[in-house]
């Protein structure tokens, strides 16, 4: 039987006639929660961005015909050596093609598979660049234009004009940034490329590619997949590597051991290409939350001792009540509420603040060569993150408020009122 | 006539700094409409008898009952729902809480007990002021009011719930004689008037000759 609007009318003029200590104690809270919302959006914002900027490009599952000496050399194979030890020495791989055999029905079957969002091909190729006397080497890969767009967020990596005009004009290139700029090309104008095998191919430039990685933007130059088998005298079942995206990245590496299985190529899963990227998140995330509940705890002993303090100056209003027949339970919900009080306001107050701190970040201007789509501070307005930061400024504000009340709970009025 | 208040063979030792044997088998009744003093020397456990009586402490061997209800052993909460709802008491210092009004003061322990409705209990609280003839004072913050108008407030509170028992340790040892006079009266009435049952500790010889009886201690002990 607990009278909950008489605690609370009780907490209330406690607190409002205090209003300096509480405030103080709120703000501690509000300051604790807001720099909490504001680090975790910035960094995870940042996070996502770094991420983005390598897995974004990177397909799911990449299939390729990896060049290795075989396993099994033919030795092994005769029965009559099975018992003896023999050494090989000097295994030099095979020359084999880095066509991928049977790619367009490996294509086909994948499609089928309902987890696949899309299989793409792609024919990647070492050409050199040639504009004028300058010779470049470099990379040259044949992508379906459209799709890399859609499905590998090609287009936001296109600065000038379009993957659309890649795929519409007919030996047209997308030439990668710091080629165009070693050579002084811009789009409208022609490059000329050369195979290994020798040969010209004068391309027309339809589109300037920037990773924001300058190794790749130095070397790197998309064309349609077509233009890329004429170049090179191949049949148009020519493919070098396929490119995977799943709906669920987490199949990637279940998927891509099937593929090698069945299919004897190198199936390579993101997870596994991109390791290190993962620790790199996962230690900006420890630093993020280490800093945010460090300023939490801060805040929570606030509360604790500006609480304490509370006690200690109503030790007569303690005794008073319980003389007049409140129960040690009822003191406790008094203090505790004051408590919780402070957290909440501090609390919603430091949402408010972390929110409107992001949005402010989310409009400063952020533009670095490296990074072309980025143009303002990139924010990452997770709702689980506000979730997150209510429910510690609660919880932090309920333990910091839980051991004074327990002790108000305990004050023996006696002692009190002989105190006098 | 029944015994609203019964302590029998209550003893208590205080252990700390040494065994002090502080209350030695008091036993008395308390009887409906009777207005008690309790005398003695300082230091003889006045106060130590009336927080026992109070419920508030708990620490003694003995048996008490109120109403002819054993409440030696209740439970802590029982025991605070008992002195919300059949005990008034007037402390020598007036507690009130500072933060609150006066009529908010007084409504406290009704509003905790939460029998009647706020309007009612808004209302009672109005009358006692009334009954105390410090109505005019309903709004002011407690902090605010003096010493003897604190001593009426508290009486007030005491009242609210229409106790069975009002129990005072010294209500008048701070105040004035005007404003002692006053507070005696006030008893007098209630007693009188509202067949009310007191028991009070008092120093002043004069205000025990107009009670109804004299409860004398010494060391401890009843000796009348
Ligand atoms: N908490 C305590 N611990 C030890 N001794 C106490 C305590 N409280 C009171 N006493 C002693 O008990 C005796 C009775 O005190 P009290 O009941 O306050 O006397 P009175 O109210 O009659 O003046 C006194 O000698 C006092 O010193
Ligand atoms: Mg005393």
């Amino acid at each position: 039987m607990t009278n909950w609007g008489l605690i609370l009318s009780i907490a209330k003029t406690h607190l409002l006639t205090k209003v300096k200590q509480t405030s103080v104690a709120a703000l501690g809270v509000t300051f604790g929660i807001g720099a909490y919302i504001t680090l975790v959006c910035f960094m995870t914002g940042l996070n996502t961005m770094l991420d983005d900027l390598i897995l974004n490009q990177t397909p799911h599952i990449h299939i390729y015909n990896e060049i290795k000496p075989s396993k099994q050399q033919p030795v092994s194979l005769y029965d009559k050596l099975e018992n003896s030890i023999n050494s090989v020495h000097s295994i030099k791989p095979r020359l084999t093609q880095k066509k991928i055999h049977n790619a367009l029905p490996i294509i086909d079957y994948l499609s089928s598979n309902r987890h696949v969002k899309a299989v793409l091909p792609q024919i990647k190729t070492q050409i050199f660049y040639i504009a004028g006397s300058i010779e470049l080497g470099g990379n040259l890969t044949g992508i379906r234009p459209i799709e890399e767009a859609n499905y590998f967020n090609l287009k936001d990596y296109i600065v000038e004009g379009s993957a659309d005009a890649l795929e519409q004009t007919d030996n047209s290139i997308l030439l990668g940034a710091g080629i165009a700029e070693k050579m002084s090309l811009k789009v409208g104008d022609r490059v000329q490329v050369s195979p290994l095998e020798g040969g010209f191919f004068p391309l027309k430039i339809v589109g300037i590619y920037q990773s924001g990685i300058a190794e790749i933007d130095a070397i790197q130059s998309f064309t349609n997949i077509n233009t890329i088998q004429r170049i090179l005298g191949k049949a148009n079942n020519y493919i070098t590597d396929i490119n995977v995206k799943l709906y669920d990245i987490e199949l990637a590496r279940p998927m891509a051991q099937d593929i090698e299985d069945q299919f004897n190529l190198r199936a390579i899963d993101i997870k596994t290409a991109n390791a290190q990227f993962e620790t790199g998140t996962t230690i900006r995330n420890l630093i993020t939350y280490a800093v945010s509940i460090t300023l939490l705890i801060v805040a929570g002993f606030g509360i604790y001792n500006i609480l304490n303090m509370l006690i200690y100056e109503k030790m007569n209003d303690i005794a008073i009540l319980k003389a007049i027949g409140f129960s040690g339970r009822d003191v406790q919900f008094i203090f505790m509420s004051q408590a919780i009080i402070i957290g909440f306001v501090g609390g919603v107050l430091g949402l408010l603040i972390g929110y409107g701190l992001t949005r402010l970040i989310d409009t400063i201007p952020f533009e670095t060569e490296a990074l072309p789509t980025i143009e303002t501070y990139p924010i990452n307005q997770n709702p689980i993150f506000f979730v997150i930061g209510f429910t510690f400024a609660m919880l932090s504000t309920f333990l910091a408020g839980y051991l004074p009340s327990k002790k108000a709970q305990k004050i023996d009025p006696v002692k009190i009122i002989r105190g006098q | 006539m029944e015994p609203i208040l019964e302590a029998r063979h209550i003893n208590k030792s205080f252990k700390k700094p040494v065994l002090f044997h502080v209350l030695k088998d008091i036993s008395f009744k308390i009887h409906k409409g009777e207005f008690t003093s309790i005398m003695g020397k300082s230091g003889c456990g006045k106060s130590t008898l009336l927080y026992i009586l109070s419920t508030m402490d708990t620490d003694y061997e003995g048996e008490l009952y109120l109403n002819n209800q054993l409440i030696t052993g209740a439970e802590r909460n029982e025991l605070s729902q008992i002195r919300n709802k059949h005990i008034g008491f007037v402390f020598q210092f007036h507690y009130l809480l500072p933060e609150f009004s006066v009529l908010e003061n007084v409504m406290l322990p009704a509003k905790k007990l939460a029998e009647k409705s706020p309007e009612e209990i808004t209302h009672n609280a109005i009358e006692k002021l009334k009954v105390l003839n410090i109505e005019h004072l309903a709004k002011k913050r407690a902090s605010q009011i003096s010493g003897g108008e604190k001593q009426r407030v508290a009486i007030a509170r005491a009242l609210i719930n229409s106790p069975s028992i009002i129990m005072g340790d010294e209500p008048t040892g701070n105040l004035d004689s005007h404003n002692a006079d006053n507070v005696f009266t006030i008893f007098r009435e209630l007693s009188d008037l509202e067949h009310l049952s007191l028991l009070v500790v008092t120093h002043d010889e004069d205000f025990a000759k107009k009670t109804d009886r004299i409860i004398t201690m010494e060391d401890g002990r009843i000796i009348t």
